[in-house]
């Protein structure tokens, strides 16, 4: 469980986080959705302490992070995986490789072990053939799958990811998201996930947090978001003319 | 302020290489292949440069001493001398600051804003030990490099020597061993152990704490070049004041 307290975040004098406090339970999909802008990648960077903050506490099941020691610091961020927003796959090693890497760096498995464990997990986003290429051989979809699987290869207490369907066609979207649910749900882990995107709302929403222009505008799950008349929210779901339209004949539909 | 800000950074980035090592097992491939690019990779333009510069030297200096008082057997003198204790470890050092250090800076500045950097931190990894520690390693083989430099330095002014009909082998081989001094030779490896330092390490910290996107990346690659060579250029002072004086 991963709770916050009235984080405060800015650059430069400007503020981007203007005190936000939620928790984030265990063994649920937690979303946080928001506009293009809001502040939901610095909020992630903030959890995983890549950027300092000027006010707030962070706490992981229970331990403050920053008051742990560098060192502790680093044996908390070994049970974290993070899907990056840009991948930030290691450009000088194959897919395969950069899959491989944290069990390399943190586990004492033989090599045939981690080979299967690799190849399992690659299966898993549907990356059956693509051991060999190089990062940068392989198309945006594919990079964020294997970030993924990168993250979830060593079985992670807290799974972290910043728009983890963002440049996947809708088929893939939903098995990445089911894949998502289900790893979480499967080993009990912590997941935090940053998206704009209306079908993951609906599929993993357990919980949602939205952030407007750097505050928590709403909060509620994917039961709750279709009902709420908060116009932020509103404003927000049905912006597509896909979701007007079945907003529409919901309504049409009741009379 | 900047300055010391960036000196004293400069200081702390080198103090948290050695904390939380990596894994052997990983740190050790590592290492070769910076050995394989850092080293391996920049033998053949430092063999190339220090032949032909070496040749250069023995054509200015036998240019030069044209007076027939002076001993022809100087122009082998003199070339070894210059090759030994300046040319080999300071001025191959300097380009190798645009060789070897852009190619630091602009790989991990590269990593800084892909999120590499970001991405091993997050997974608990010292970063600055997994990035610049086997760069630091690698570059202690440099003084090997420029042993080779020095030879070659000394054969191309043979080669320009007799080929140029400056003065005889027999004369340049007997000037070469005139008036030897060892303790050149261990001030030469002082002073390229220390500039192998500082290869390594100033161009790890202009990649490494760089902020921005590519256009930075190149930026940073010759900020870090003139740094680097204003430093060795500075230390090559102190330490040539410290050492032979
Ligand atoms: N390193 C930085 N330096 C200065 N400002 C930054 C930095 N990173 C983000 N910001 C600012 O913080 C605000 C929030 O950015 P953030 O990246 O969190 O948005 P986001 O919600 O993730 O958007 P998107 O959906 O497009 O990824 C933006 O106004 C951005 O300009
Ligand atoms: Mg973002």
């Amino acid at each position: 469980m991963i709770e916050v307290k009235d984080l405060h975040k800015s650059f430069n004098g400007v503020e981007v986080l203007k005190g936000i406090s939620t928790t984030f339970e265990k063994g649920k999909t937690n979303l946080i959705i928001g506009q293009s802008g809001s502040g939901k990648t610095v909020f992630l960077k903030c959890l995983l302490g890549l950027f300092d903050y000027e006010e707030g506490t962070i706490a992981y099941d229970g331990k403050i992070f920053s008051k742990l020691t560098e060192d502790e610091k680093r044996n908390v961020r070994g049970e974290i995986g993070m899907v990056f927003q840009g991948s930030a796959l290691f450009d000088s090693m194959t897919i395969a490789e950069n899959v491989m890497f944290p069990l390399r760096m943190f586990t004492k498995q033989s090599k045939s072990e981690m080979q299967d464990r690799v190849d399992f997990v690659l299966n898993r986003v549907n990356l059956q053939d693509a051991h060999k290429k190089k990062p940068s051989e392989a198309s945006g979809g594919m990079q964020k799958r294997v970030a993924i699987a990168r993250a979830i290869v060593n079985n992670p207490k807290y799974l972290f990811c910043d728009e983890p369907n963002s440049g996947l066609d809708p088929k893939t979207s939903i098995v990445i998201d089911d894949l998502i649910k289900e790893i979480t749900e499967e080993y009990n882990i912590t997941t935090v996930i940053n998206s704009h995107d209306m079908n993951s709302v609906m599929q993993i929403g357990e919980k949602i947090v939205f952030l407007k222009n750097g505050l928590k505008a709403w909060e509620g799950s994917n039961k709750t978001i279709f009902k709420t008349d908060n116009d932020v929210v509103t404003d927000f779901v049905y912006s597509s003319e896909l979701m007007k339209k079945v907003r529409q004949m919901y309504i049409e539909e009741r009379q | 302020m900047t300055y010391l800000h960036n000196i004293g950074a400069y200081f702390l980035m080198i103090a948290e290489m050695f904390r939380k090592p990596t894994k052997w097992s990983v740190m050790k491939n590592l290492i070769l292949k910076d050995v394989d690019d850092l080293i391996i990779g920049s033998l053949g333009i430092i063999a190339f440069i220090s032949f032909f510069v070496g040749g250069v030297i023995t054509i200015q200096t036998a240019l030069n001493i044209d007076n027939p008082l002076i001993p022809k057997y100087l122009v082998g003198f003199a070339t070894r001398q210059s090759v030994i204790l300046e040319f080999a470890p300071t001025f191959t050092s300097i380009i190798m600051a645009g060789k070897v250090g852009s190619f630091i800076t602009s790989s991990i500045g590269t990593m800084r804003v892909t999120e590499q950097i970001d991405a091993l931190e997050v997974m608990g990894i010292n970063s600055l030990n997994y990035l610049v520690f086997p760069k630091t390693v690698a570059l202690m083989l440099y003084p090997f490099a420029i042993s080779i430099g020095m030879f070659l330095g000394i054969l191309g002014g043979m080669a320009a020597c007799v080929y140029g009909g400056f003065s005889s082998l027999e004369d340049y081989i007997y000037g070469i061993q005139t008036d030897f001094i060892p303790f050149h030779i261990t001030y030469a490896f002082i002073k390229t152990f220390v500039f192998a330092f500082v290869l390594a390490t100033i161009p790890a910290f202009h990649g490494y704490y760089m902020k921005g996107g590519a256009l930075e990346v190149g930026k940073a690659s010759t900020t870090s070049f003139v740094w680097t060579s204003v430093v060795i250029i500075l230390l090559n002072y102190f330490l040539t004041q410290m050492l032979l004086s």
